[in-house]
């Protein structure tokens, strides 16, 4: 579904991205951690045609986004890290216009936003200005917005962030099954007791690059790591394990 | 246990601020030197042209036996009393974000800090953003009278004395104003607030008006007397007023009169009013910060989809929502639409300015002067409809910053983005243009050539200036600002007034001589013809003015398709 072949991003003289190439097959949910400032949040901006890579491609669903960007967007459903919406439109009609960036209008659309609403607790705030929302409120309007053109493939940045538990959970479990229906996610996340339960695979970036990638399995057995757990995981391949000296950070 | 506790200074609090400001005078220098060229050489011709004109008058008013001074001070003190309007409505608004909706203040109200210093720091803060152009209009102004009247190597410092007080008044009535405002009004119903802001605007403008009465000035045969006209100049614009005490202590250092009065009212009013805002700042500060935090406006203003969903149903989904989207955020968001309130101000003091020039008072006037006034009218229209379209087509792409990544992750064409926002800025600035200039023309009496002349030649600029100011706001978004009122005032805001006017004088320029002629002919009892003169005249103009929206739209449209969006914003 996602083909990345030496994707590289540099910012002037800084390589954000450098030379990542991954495969992330139709119904897999495939996640990639790391530390800040890795470079997740830029790869999944270029995957989903906002940021132009410097070198390399990008193939969605087998459409190749630099030389038919429109076919490929048309594919994904994006939701990033920052719930910034139109403060001055309803929560109604971000979703329509939404919907109408995908050319797609007419009764099913109203439909479709209804039972986006009703299950993400949205409902009652349908008529209201996005201004007056909670910032998970308006996190899972953004989840609305990108799941309301029926996408093949999501790319969510940090999706937990914001969320109450109850609203958490109903994400987990909604791409599990969108999954589970042929659907493909590719989520970043910071939170890797998350990561671990749901991902089916996961890569690790670091300084830009794929430090590690397969399932739980595969990754101990990269890193010769029987047994441990993914944050253990994660601090040894990202240099994280280190001993703070807490004590003086916290002397008063 | 850490040392006593000691409270940030004013410059401390103001940091972000002006380090932000080097930072994109870094990023604008190591961008594109061509940028910066251009800013510096339009800059240039700018302050030169507004320095030559003020030279010029200023050197002949000086000259006029017995009343020259006086009129030198009476000139300054209109335009010191324009400027200091335009002050007071800026700082309102200005006051408003700085004081009560700008990101900072969060991170301001949660810190220790004192009341008096967070009320300098957003002072000085609202001073320079509301300020800068007119001090930089100023700027030459009184250069030219320093050179004229020979101030001296002391002048710029007593110029600087003089215009000082002059910035803070009405800054510190702007902080009073609002804080009172936003305490009296619920939380967040900007919509009132800047609707009494309005208001106040169109009362201002016709109280300056009243007091300027320049016409009077400009004909002295108009008095009963020479004695009525000498005692008219005398007479203060208003003896109460700060911008009478400015001038008068300009004038009074140019021509050596030694009067405290100016002196002492203008700071101590300035320092009264400075006083009285500390004190309404201290007790009314926190309460009304408090009130424009509880939850946003919920209700929701529906804008009327019937006609226009009907006249735009053929169109594709996502280019009509597009359009639909737009309407609906310009209309719901406050300090977007109260700006039509202040261009009707603008029009009604440009309507009734031609319906007061003597043309119509029976006397007679020289078939030249019909001619200038007409093209000073094609001018006047032009400058307001570039105005109407840096107000409100410049801002279009910077307010969809940081909503860009839903509009590029989709597959809207970013063609369509900018040929929606073209044509929803530029069908009502058409309407704008014929009706001004059908309805100038008419009060002028202008003849149907002259009429025809200048509708063509007006909606072509409409056309071409809608394109440029679109194509500048994409080369120089504002995608942070936080009042959709300040982008224009930004920049490129004003790089692209500044191209846009001169563009406007490229073509007054080429169209004048031919048309001129063909009146005179007219004039002199022979038919009107298209000489081969006027027809190149006529091409060179068409083809400039298509070029002219044409070429910018194709830029735009590169341009945007290469913008890198980040996680924070777009590059």
């Amino acid at each position: 579904m996602i083909r990345l072949t030496d994707l590289t991003k540099k910012y002037g003289k800084f390589t954000a991205v450098d030379g990542i190439s991954l495969e992330v097959p139709r119904g897999e949910l495939f996640g990639l951690l790391g530390p800040n400032g890795a470079g997740k949040t830029t790869t999944m901006r270029m995957i989903a045609g906002i940021l132009q890579p410097t070198s390399g491609s990008i193939q969605v669903a087998g459409v190749d986004m630099l030389s038919r960007p429109l076919e490929a967007k048309s594919r994904l459903g994006f939701i990033p890290d920052r719930p910034f919406v139109y403060d001055k439109l309803t929560g109604g009609e971000f979703l329509r216009f939404a919907a109408a960036l995908y050319s797609q209008d007419g009764p099913t659309v109203e439909r479709r936003i209804d039972e986006l609403l009703e299950v993400f607790d949205l409902a009652a705030w349908k008529d209201e200005l996005t201004e007056s929302y909670s910032h998970g409120m308006r996190q899972k309007l953004i989840i609305c917005g990108a799941l309301v053109h029926r996408p093949e493939l999501i790319i969510v940045d940090e999706p937990m962030v914001g969320l109450d538990p109850k609203s958490a959970r109903l994400l987990k479990d909604l791409f599990r099954q969108f999954v589970g229906r042929g659907g493909t996610v590719l989520m970043s996340t910071h939170t890797l007791e998350v990561a671990e339960v749901m991902c089916d695979r996961i890569a690790i970036v670091f300084r830009g690059k794929i430090a590690a990638q397969g399932t739980m399995a595969e990754l101990r057995q990269q890193t010769e790591s029987a047994d441990m757990s993914l944050e253990n995981l994660f601090l040894k391949l990202t240099g994280g394990h280190r001993a703070h000296r807490l004590d003086t950070v916290l002397e008063r | 246990m850490s040392a006593e506790r000691t409270e940030p200074g004013v410059w401390t609090l103001l940091t972000p601020k002006w380090r932000g400001a080097l930072a994109r005078l870094r990023q604008e220098r190591s961008g594109s030197w061509a940028k910066l060229l251009l800013f510096v050489i339009a800059g240039g011709l700018f302050w030169t042209a507004i320095f030559g004109i003020a030279f010029r008058v200023l050197s002949y008013i000086q000259k006029v036996a017995d009343i020259g001074d006086l009129l030198a001070g009476k000139v300054l003190g209109i335009i010191l009393l324009t400027l200091h309007s335009i002050l007071l409505l800026s700082n309102v608004i200005t006051a408003l974000s700085t004081y009560f909706l700008a990101k900072d203040l969060d991170l301001l109200v949660a810190a220790p800090v004192g009341w008096l210093r967070l009320y300098l720091a957003k002072l000085g803060e609202t001073i320079v953003h509301s300020s800068w152009m007119v001090a930089l209009l100023a700027l030459p102004i009184f250069t030219a009278y320093g050179i004229v009247y020979s101030g001296g190597p002391l002048f710029p410092l007593v110029a600087i004395a003089a215009f000082l007080p002059f910035l803070v008044l009405p800054a510190a009535i702007g902080a009073i104003f609002t804080v009172l405002l936003v305490n009296v009004f619920p939380a967040r119903r900007t919509r009132e607030l800047l609707g009494l802001v309005g208001l106040g605007a169109l009362g201002a403008a016709v109280i300056v008006l009243r007091f300027m009465r320049p016409e009077q000035l400009a004909r002295p045969e108009g008095f009963r007397s020479f004695v009525d006209y000498l005692a008219e100049l005398r007479t203060p614009t208003s003896p109460l007023l700060p911008s009478e005490w400015t001038a008068e202590m300009i004038m009074n250092w140019l021509l050596r009169i030694a009067d405290p009065w100016p002196v002492v009212m203008l700071w101590g009013t300035a320092l009264a009013a400075l006083t009285a805002g500390a004190l309404v700042h201290r007790r009314l500060y926190h309460s009304g910060f408090s009130k424009a935090q509880e939850g946003a406006e919920r209700k929701v203003r529906r804008v009327l989809r019937g006609p226009l969903g009907a006249a735009l149903q053929s169109m594709p989904a996502a280019k009509r929502e597009f359009i639909f989207k737009d309407l609906r955020l310009f209309f719901r968001d406050n300090t977007q639409w109260s700006q039509l309130i202040l261009l009707a101000v603008l029009l009604l003091i440009y309507i009734f300015n031609i319906k007061s020039l003597p043309i119509h008072s029976g006397e007679r006037i020289p078939f030249s002067l019909v001619i200038v006034i007409s093209f000073l009218n094609l001018g006047l229209a032009g400058f307001v409809l570039a105005a109407v379209a840096a107000r409100f087509i410049f801002p279009a792409i910077s307010l969809e910053g940081r909503q860009m990544w839903l509009l590029r992750s989709s597959p809207l064409e970013p063609s369509a983005m900018l040929w929606s926002k073209y044509w929803t800025g530029t069908v009502p600035l058409l309407l704008l243009a014929l009706a001004i200039t059908v309805l100038t023309n008419w009060l002028l009496q202008a003849g149907v050539f002259m009429m025809a002349v200048s509708v063509c030649t007006v909606l072509l600029y409409t056309l071409a200036a809608s394109a440029m100011a679109l194509t500048f706001g994409v080369f120089y978004p504002q995608f942070g600002s936080e009042n959709a009122a300040q982008i224009p005032t930004s920049f490129g805001g004003v790089v692209y007034m500044m191209a846009s006017l001169s563009l406007l004088a490229l073509v007054i320029m080429l169209e004048a001589p031919p048309v001129a002629m063909q009146l005179r002919a007219y004039q002199r009892g022979q038919d009107l013809d298209l000489t081969p003169q006027m027809l190149i005249t006529g091409a060179a103009v068409v083809a400039l003015l298509c070029g002219a929206t044409i070429l910018p739209l194709r830029l735009a449209v590169q341009r945007i398709e290469r913008m890198e969006i980040t996680s924070g914003g777009v590059e």
